[in-house]
Order: C-alpha cells, then structure tokens, then sequence
C-alpha cells in the first residue's frame, strides 16, 4: 500500500498555522467579552476579616463583583477531590473563592468583572481586604516539623500516608552484606506552559445553554465539573479546547476555580465573560511540582546488586489535594526503574504547606523518583569500585523476565506490571551513543582548557498510557474527506499529525484528505484526557479501531457494488478496488454517498444516491437491519494496564572552577516507547522534555521565602532555560513493541524530562568530585558545596567495566 | 499585568517634549524603547499620569564618532550601536559591552541612552560610561547641561536628573592610546542581567608596562563601581603581570549583596576570576595597540 504511514517521520501538520500566527488560542476568542480579573490573596496563611468593595464600585465600567457571599448551591461546596483513593484520608480543597481563610499566597477571594481587563484591574486595585494573618508553614521539613497546621483539623499535616511494599524490607536491609544510608532533596518547578490558563464563556440565554472555551487538557471533565457545579444539565454544556500553547500538566488539574466563576459570571451577566491568567497569576495560583525530601536505605551484596530498598518520602502536596496522590502514588511505584528489586518498600508522607497546590508536572513524581533510584546506583559503585554502567546491568531485569510483576499497585488502581522492555539493550547503546569508555580522553582534553569534565547517566522506566479509556470517531464524506475527532486534547504535541497519519494508514487515504478535531465536546463527548502520556497509546488504538470500523463498512458497501467479495478488495489512495483487477474500483467518496441512501439530491454528489438513481435490490431495505446510515465509525480502546516505556540518558558537563558556571556539553538520551508511529515527533518530544529536565536540574526553583511568599514569580526570576542553555540531544531508539495493545505503541511525552535532575547530578558529581545530594543546583550553589566540608565521593575511571 | 490609566503624548520636537513635561510635573515619564518602562507600567510597579514618547523627536537618533570620543544620541537602540564599527573604532568598548545586553530583540528597541537613564546598577552600559568617564547631555526648558557619570547615578534606578529633562545624548570619550579593554560577565542565561560584570582598561606606558588599570562592576554595587586596580600591576611588562592579584584587590574593594541568584561570597568571588580574566585580555589589546 502506498498510504502506510505508520513509522514514517511525517511533517506535524500543525505547524503552519501555529508558526505564522493562525493558531487560534484562549485569547483569540471573544473579542467582545466582559473581562474578569481576581483580587488574591496576598498572604499565604490568613483569615477574610472584611472585604470592602466599595472603592471599586466607582470605577467606570465595572460590571460586577463577586465574593464568596455570592456563591450558591453546589458553588459555594468546596472543590472536587478529583482523584479519591483510601489512604488520602485526609483530602482537603479550596473554594471557588476564598470562604474565609486563605492557605496560600495567591488563592482568588474576589472575582472582579468589568469592560475591560485594564479595568476589571483598576477595580481590583480598590478593592480592600482586612486579613488575619495566620502562622505559616513552607517546606516539607516545616510541614513534617508540624509546630503550626495548614489545616486545623489535619495536625500534623499529614494529607496521605502512601505505602507501597514488595516482601520483608526490614529483614532484608538486615540481612544485607552492606547497606548505605542518606538523605537527599529535590525542589519544587512548573509546567509553566507558554500560554497559562484562560476561560471563556458564552450563555445563550434563549436555548439556556453554555459554551466554554478553556485552555484545558481535559475538556469533557471540565464540562461534566461546570454542569455539576452550576446546575445545568450536562447536554446544555459545551467545552472547547483552542488551540492550547502548551500544559505539560498544570492544565490536567480541574476544574479551576475561573473555569467555574467565568461561566457563572457569563450567566449571571448574560454576556460573554473572559479571564486570561497573566503570568503572575500563573505562580502563584496555578500548580507546581516536585518538592521532595528522601531518606533512603539500601542494602547490596559484595557485587553491587540490591538485596533490598526502603524509601521515605515527605512529599509536599502544597495547600490542597485536589489531584489526590498521583504524584506520590508515581514516586513510589516508579522508583525503581529497570532495575530488580526483590525487596521494596516505599512510603511516601504526603504533607502540606502554606504554597500553591502540587498537580503532576509532565514527569509528575517520576524524575524524584529516579533521582532516588539512580543516585543510589551511583553510591554503589563509587562503594563497590564499579563503574556506574556495570552496576546497572548487574541489576537490570533481564529480557526472560516480561512481563515483569511488581505485586503492587500502579496510579490507574491496577497492577504495576512491566509488559515488555529491553533494558540491557538501553545500556549498550548508551555506552556508544556517549562514547562511555572515551570519556577519560575527554575529560583530559577539557583539563588542558582549564575545566572539569564529568558524565553521568540515568535510567527511567515510565508506565504510560493508562485507562481507563478513550475513543475516536471517524466518518467519510461524501467530499471524500475524512473527519477524525477525539475528546482528548491536545496542547501542541503533534496530536492531529499522528491521529492522521494513523487514520490515513488504516483507511488507505491520502493523509492530506484527514481532518482531525480534538477535545472539542461538540464532536465527541467522552473522554478522559491529555496526561501520564497517553495520548498514542489510549487515543491512538481508539483511533486505529474506529478507522478500522469504517474500512469494514466501506469494503462491505463496495463489495456490493463491485460484485466482489469484501476480502478481494483494497483501499489504496482513496479508491476501493479489487486486488489485482484494474479497472475494477470505486472512489472512497462515493461510498460514502452511496452509504447513506437519500431521497433529496441537494447537490450533484447526493443524486446518485436517491431513489431513482440506480438498480438497487429491492429485496432488502435500503438499510440492513443492524447497520446505520453514513460511512462513520466510533470506537474505543480501553488498556488492560499500563504499557511501559524506558530509556537511559548521559549528560556530560563541564564546570569552570574559577566561577562554578555549569555547561552541559552533551546529552544522548536512548529511548524505547515501543513502535514509533511518527520518529519526529517522538524526538521533538524527548528534546523538549530534555529541555524541561535541564531547567529542573540547574535553573528552575520555587524560591519560597518563610512567609510564603514566592520571591521569583516572574520570567525575570525563575529562570527557564533558553535555546542557549539546552543542548542538543543525541538521541537513539529502541523499538521494543507492547503487547499489550494492538498498535505495539507505549507513550513517549514524559520521558525526556525524567531521568534529567539524576544524570546531571552524577555529571557534576564525577566532575567535581563532591556528592550531589539536592537538586537543582546553581553556581552559586555549587561554590558554597566546594567550600564546604561536604562529603568527598571518589570518581572512578569510567572505561574499566569491571570491579577495582 | 495591565497598566493603570495614564495620557499619552508623542510630541515631534524637543522643546514640545519638555513643554509637556513640564506642564505634567512629577507624574510624567520620558518613554524611549520602553523595554524597562512597560514591564514595570504593566506589573503596576509605576504608574506615571503621563507619558512622553520622545521617538518622534528628530535627531536624536545619531551616532557621531569623533576625535574625542562617540556622541549616542537618544533614540539611538542598542542594536544601532553594537553594529556601528565607527563606534567601535573610537571605543571597543561600547560594543563588547552591548554584546551583553539582553537579546536581539530588547536590543532592537532598548536605547543606550535610556539605559543610563534607568540607571540600573546591572546595566552593562552604565559601566562602560563610568569607566570610560563620560557624561549626558541633559535638556531642560531652562536649557541644556552635561552631567558627568561621577554626579549622575545616585542609586539603584535613581539618578540626579530631576524635574523636567530630556537626557539628549550620552558621551563616551575615546580610548586612549596604547590602551585595550575588555567586558565579560557571568549571567544565569545567556542574555540575561549579569551576576556580576566586569568593564576594563588598561593603558601602558611607552616601555610598554602597565601605567593603569581601572575597572567597572555590574551587579555589584548600588550604582557602577570603579575602581582602582593599579598599584597591583604598576610597572609591570604585560606577560609578567599579576592579574590574578589584581582581581584579589578588587575583590577587597567591592562589598556585594546577595540576592536570589548569587550570595555576596559568590559575587565576590567572580569579581576576582573576571578581573583577572579582563585584565588579561585588556593588556593584551594594549600591548597590539602599543605596537
Ligand atoms: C528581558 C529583558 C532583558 C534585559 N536585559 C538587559 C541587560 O542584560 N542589560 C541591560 O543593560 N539592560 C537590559 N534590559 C533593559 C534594556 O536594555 C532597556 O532597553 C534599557 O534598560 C532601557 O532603555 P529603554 O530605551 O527601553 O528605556 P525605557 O524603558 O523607555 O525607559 C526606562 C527609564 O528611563 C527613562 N528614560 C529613557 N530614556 C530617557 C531619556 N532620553 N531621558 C530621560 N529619561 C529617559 C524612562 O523615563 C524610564 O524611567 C533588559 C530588558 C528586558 C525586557
């Protein structure tokens, strides 16, 4: 067939238009819309004394105000717990708007709506809050520490207690030849999408029905939580997603509270409202990510293999739950990697703090988690003398051992088992992607310029593409285009690319006659969404099945009309023929017209598929009993588990001694998700997310004061990195297919940033010389690290292979 | 991040720039590039009744390398200076500096001039005007005056042209002979604000050792430092001089704060590798010079 297009490195389609400014984001829409702006709090821990609105009530062209007075119904209930689960006994959420304490700098108290947003601003400004200021508690070892609550009634912070367990650990650590011990830490960074949140709304108030456009990365729960929240029956609902300048997460968490309060306002104004987050608001009131701390215990026999691991994790979840315990419930189940760990046991202390809620960030409690697993495996060898990459595949589950079964439970409530991997194949092609055994030449040359040349690796393994379902509908028209929506959205990652190229594969069109619409529920109305890399893998069979559907229908339609059994025909380009008969064909397009017998012919297509038009067979009904009108098919793939994907990463740095700056001159990273439908796009994800492990690494922090106040809520202080700080990436592939789905595909949009803060730590440790045991770290970090009389960790010539 | 209200002019002459600044009093603003004005217009961090554009104003978009030393007149954009090879000719050192300066497209619109209006004690060309000694042309409706570099800068973001004026030009003298310079600054990113920056001079006598070396911080103090750093290098030929010596000098003479991005030890400590660094490379485009 000369339409397969699965594995080829189609162009993303979606490009042009985003690149010239086509693209028609949150903000491009509603250009007549009332603007709403947000007083906040500016505390992180106080209690409403008053709220006098009434300075903004002289402001020109106000509309209303809104506090939490008025809020009705199911609005002025706290926000969902969206991800219940037995051990969060403690769940705690926010309101819409601030009832009457704030738990965070940053949490909306009133909702200001005006002509404008330069004037919806003007009336916050006047808008006067008299807070109780409350003590406050920052930092997971505050939060531990427990000597003030965030939530009265949750003393000692504690939100979950997750555990996950693999056999006796303690016996096993005590029956151990040798065992090390060790604390590390890991800090808090931000999806910090291009694009941050936006909500618009539009109420018809004739047809009483509401149509949201969200920059969202679930738009049919973000309808189901608006119909839910404002009363409104969930067909009455529409929410659409535009074009979304990236999630990378924080977009997953919903409903926000502007995805409730923006609606709420457009009908009570019966006018189109917006709210555009602006990228303060983005700081400080949408998600972050990652504050760890791990106190780790590891025992090992006299060749480096681990007899048993038990890892405590003080987690800071922020203010609230409303995400529940993904990220710990990721942290725990994923530590482990690629490696074989007979005894295992994690705990993972879910607290909180006076700052903004902690949501999966793309990686979402995995990169903490390998930071764990690999710097353990890094402290083996520098104990035992091995080098770093014996000591991994002296551990690796080996390739007999699929599927590999964890006995635990992973973050979609089903077992954590490994369906297929090829994990020492990752290492060699590292060892030669990174040319391993060279690196002493290399790091003698860059001491000849005066630098300190280190390298350091890490390994991952994601469970991707969780359930519990997604779904497709693809329908042929009689213009020979073929429309292909799903309910999952996408932000930029090259969605309708691959659902097209999978489409046009399955159907044997051109892919230029595919059109593919996402999160629009208009067009499809079940849908889960866009996170734990699943868009391929969930979206991407149910995409394959429903195409596969309406190639069942088309073949059986043209088997009548060619007098040909369904079996001997093809689709290729567009036209159905018989194989190996010339001449013997029917366009696709005009199956689709013939498939949906008509009595008008309202255009020239239409005609021939009216009454009078042919011979038919007036024996049977114009539609078989069982069948339906169109050449459309809807289907759905619902995962059995998760599929799991795997890589390994090196980074190689050099540090300048005389100012501690920090380059990373190398960067490979080997990846295996499975059949690849579009390489691409798979390394565009990888680079991407090696971008976003760099930030993590040696740039990206929540500076936190003890107030609670962020110190560097902007883009002059939080420092992501440029295209100048971000190497390119040597990447290599694996294919090591799943079996768990019919396409082989495992998902590949998280990986690139996991395994990113682990080998840069190792990098920098074998450069310099002195454990690296917090991540990220800075110059300035890194100068008072060599100052100090932190520990000395011996760096081992990384050509030997084989113990000291 | 929208500003709050505030008029607008774009007056077409000098003298109608200053005739509203004036009729506006304190709560008017001069807008040139508005690469530092709007980000803070737009956080509410300022909020002028009034601003004056002054990018309608004629000729103040010239460069003039001469003799003496380069003229940048108000509107000229950082870009404009970092291409202009007359300037560089006369002194390398606005160049290397600009080189520094944020990203082409801050550069495109950013002027030099409003830098050193802003008086950002990180503004790399706050520095080179220190260091090179030069001054401003400031216009006022009673006239027009040149401000040296030692009585403008006051403190951070704050200098001594008061009321309203109109900085018309920067000055910066030319390099002397048998003299070199150099710029080089640790940042975070590439483009961003320095950490700590370091300007220098280095001027040689006619036996071709080293008569002075003078140098200029960013991000180091309250407003551009310069200081001193001769007598560590006095006398010396250039390849037998102590330039890491002279940098442990500076690092004595300055006395950083610490912030978000760097402690006061780390500042301190890159005072000393870019001095010596500097120093180094200076002295060597000294001694091509001397040549
Ligand atoms: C992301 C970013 C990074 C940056 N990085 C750097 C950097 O690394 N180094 C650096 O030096 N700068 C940096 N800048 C600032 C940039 O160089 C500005 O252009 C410069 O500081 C101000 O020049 P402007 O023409 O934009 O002035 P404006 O923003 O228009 O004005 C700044 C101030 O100066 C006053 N002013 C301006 N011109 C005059 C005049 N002729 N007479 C009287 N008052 C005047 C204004 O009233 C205002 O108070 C950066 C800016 C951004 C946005």
């Amino acid at each position: 067939m000369t339409t397969k297009l699965f594995g080829e490195p189609v162009r993303r389609r979606e490009d042009a238009r985003l690149i010239v400014g086509q693209g028609r984001y949150l903000d491009d829409i509603g250009s007549g819309a009332y603007a709403a702006a947000f007083v906040r709090s500016p505390y992180a821990h106080a209690r409403v004394v008053d709220i006098d609105v009434s300075g903004a009530l002289e402001v020109e062209g106000l509309l209303a105000v809104y506090t939490y007075e008025d809020l009705t119904g199911p609005m002025a209930e706290p926000l969902p717990v969206l991800i219940p689960h037995p051990q969060l006994t403690h769940a705690r959420t926010g309101y819409t708007l601030v009832r009457d304490v704030a738990h965070h700098v940053g949490e909306a108290v009133v909702m200001v709506v005006a002509v404008d947003r330069y004037v919806a601003e003007d009336a916050a400004a006047l808008i006067e809050v008299t807070w109780e200021e409350l003590p406050v508690v920052v930092g997971v070892d505050a939060a531990e520490a427990a000597v003030h609550a965030v939530h009265p009634d949750v003393p000692d912070n504690v939100a979950a207690r997750h555990h996950q367990e693999r056999g006796d650990v303690e016996a096993a650590l005590a029956a151990s030849a040798h065992t090390l011990s060790f604390t590390q830490y890991f800090e808090r960074s931000a999806s910090m999408p291009m694009e941050g949140k936006g909500v618009h709304a539009r109420w018809d108030a004739d047809d009483s029905a509401l149509r949201v456009h969200s920059s969202t990365q679930a738009s049919t729960s973000v309808r189901a939580a608006i119909a839910a929240k404002l009363e409104l029956s969930l067909e009455k609902v529409e929410v659409i997603a535009p074009d979304v300048g990236g999630g990378f997460g924080v977009k997953i968490m919903h409903p926000w509270p502007e995805e409730l309060l923006v609606p709420m306002a457009a009908i009570k104004l019966g006018h189109e409202v917006k709210w555009v987050e602006d990228r303060r608001e983005h700081f400080i009131s949408s998600a972050h990510e990652r504050q760890q701390r791990q106190e780790v215990a590891v025992g090992y026999d006299d060749d480096g293999r681990i007899t048993a691991l038990d890892v405590l994790v003080w987690h800071d979840n922020g203010a609230y739950t409303n995400y529940g315990i993904i990220v710990p419930i990721n942290t725990a189940t994923q530590l482990c990697g690629p490696y074989d760990i007979p005894v295992y046991r994690a705990r993972v202390n879910s607290v909180y703090t006076n700052t903004v809620l902690v949501t999966p960030y793309r990686g979402a409690g995995r990169p903490q988690g390998t930071f764990v697993m690999e710097r353990t495996m890094d402290r083996i060898a520098q104990e035992r003398g091995l080098d770093r990459l014996e000591v991994r595949r002296r551990n690796l589950i080996q390739n007999d051992q699929f599927p590999y079964d964890w006995g635990m439970t992973f973050q979609d409530g089903r077992p954590l088992v490994y369906d297929s991997g090829n994990y020492p194949g990752l290492v060699d092609k590292l060892e030669a992607l990174v040319d391993w055994p060279g690196l002493e030449d290399r790091r003698a040359e860059a001491a000849t310029r005066g630098k300190l040349l280190g390298a350091g690796m890490a390994m991952y393994v994601e469970g991707t593409g969780p359930g519990p379902y997604e779904g497709a509908h693809v329908e042929v028209l009689g213009s020979g285009k073929v429309l292909v929506s799903t309910g999952l959205t996408s932000q930029g990652q090259g969605h309708e690319t691959v659902f097209a190229q999978l489409a046009a594969s399955e159907l044997g069109v051109p892919i230029e006659d595919v059109e593919v619409t996402t999160g629009d529920t208009r067009r499809f109305g079940y849908a889960v969404g866009t996170f734990a890399s699943r868009a391929a893998v969930v979206s991407g069979n149910a995409v394959a099945l429903a195409a596969k559907g309406v190639r069942e229908k088309a073949l059986r339609i043209a088997a009548e009309l060619l007098e040909a059994d369904p079996g001997d025909l093809e689709i290729d380009e567009g036209l159905v023929q018989v194989k190996g008969t010339p001449g013997a064909s029917i366009p696709l397009r005009t199956v689709a017209v013939l498939s949906n017998p008509l009595r008008y012919a309202f255009d020239e297509a239409a005609r021939q598929a009216t009454q009078f038009a042919g011979p038919g067979d007036d024996s049977k009904p114009p539609i078989a009993v069982g069948d339906s009108p169109g050449l459309e098919y809807t289907d759905y793939y619902s995962p059995l588990r998760s599929t799991f994907a795997a890589g390994a990463h090196a980074a190689v740095v050099e540090i300048d001694p005389a100012t501690w700056e920090i380059d990373v001159v190398q960067y490979a990273v080997v990846h295996d998700c499975g059949n690849v439908v579009n390489p691409m796009i798979v390394e565009g994800q990888v680079q991407g997310g090696v971008a976003q492990g760099v930030g993590g690494a040696l740039y990206e922090r929540m500076a936190y004061d003890r107030d609670g106040q962020l110190q560097n809520a902007s883009f002059m202080d939080f420092l992501m990195p440029y295209a100048s700080e971000v190497p390119d990436v040597d990447i290599d592939h694996q294919e090591t297919p799943s079996p768990l789905n019919p396409l082989g595909i495992k998902g590949a949009g998280e990986a690139g940033v996991i395994p990113g803060s682990a080998a840069i730590a190792s990098a920098i440790e074998d450069a310099v010389g002195r454990r690296i045991a917090a991540m990220p770290i800075s110059p300035t970090e890194l100068y008072d690290l060599m100052r100090s009389d932190g520990e000395q960790v011996p760096r081992l010539p990384s050509a030997t292979g084989v113990p000291a | 991040m929208k500003p709050a209200p505030f008029s607008y002019a774009d007056p077409d002459s000098l003298d109608e720039a200053l005739a509203v600044l004036s009729a506006e009093g304190e709560g008017a603003k001069v807008l040139a590039g508005g690469q530092s004005l709007l980000p803070l217009l737009n956080m509410r961090l300022a909020a002028p009744t009034t601003l004056v554009d002054i990018n309608r104003v004629p000729g103040l978009d010239q460069i003039e390398a001469g003799g003496s030393g380069v003229r940048v007149g108000a509107l000229v954009r950082h870009a404009a200076l970092l291409r202009s090879a007359e300037a560089s000719a006369v002194q390398p050192l606005l160049a290397r500096a600009t080189a520094n300066v944020a990203h082409p497209a801050i550069r495109n619109r950013g002027t030099t001039v409003g830098s050193i209006a802003h008086a950002d004690p990180s503004g790399e060309m706050t520095a080179v005007l220190a260091l090179t000694g030069g001054s401003v042309t400031v216009a006022t409706p009673d006239g027009t005056s040149s401000v040296d570099w030692a009585d403008l800068f006051l403190g951070p973001l704050e200098t001594s042209v008061h009321g309203p004026a109109v900085v018309t030009s920067a000055f910066f003298p030319a390099l002397a002979p048998r003299s070199g310079t150099a710029f080089a600054e640790v940042a975070r990113r590439k483009g961003d604000y320095a950490v700590c920056g370091a300007g220098v001079m280095v001027t040689l006598d006619e036996d071709r050792r080293v008569a002075s070396a003078r140098v200029a911080y960013i991000s180091v103090g309250l407003v551009p430092e310069v200081h001193d750093l001769t007598d560590a290098v006095v006398g010396r030929p250039v390849d037998a001089a102590d330039w890491a010596a002279a940098g442990v000098m500076a690092q004595g003479l300055v006395d950083p704060d610490g912030d978000l991005h760097a402690s006061a030890d780390y500042r301190r400590l890159l005072v000393g590798a870019l001095t010596a660094r500097t120093l180094a490379s200076a002295a060597a485009e000294a001694q091509e010079r001397s040549a």
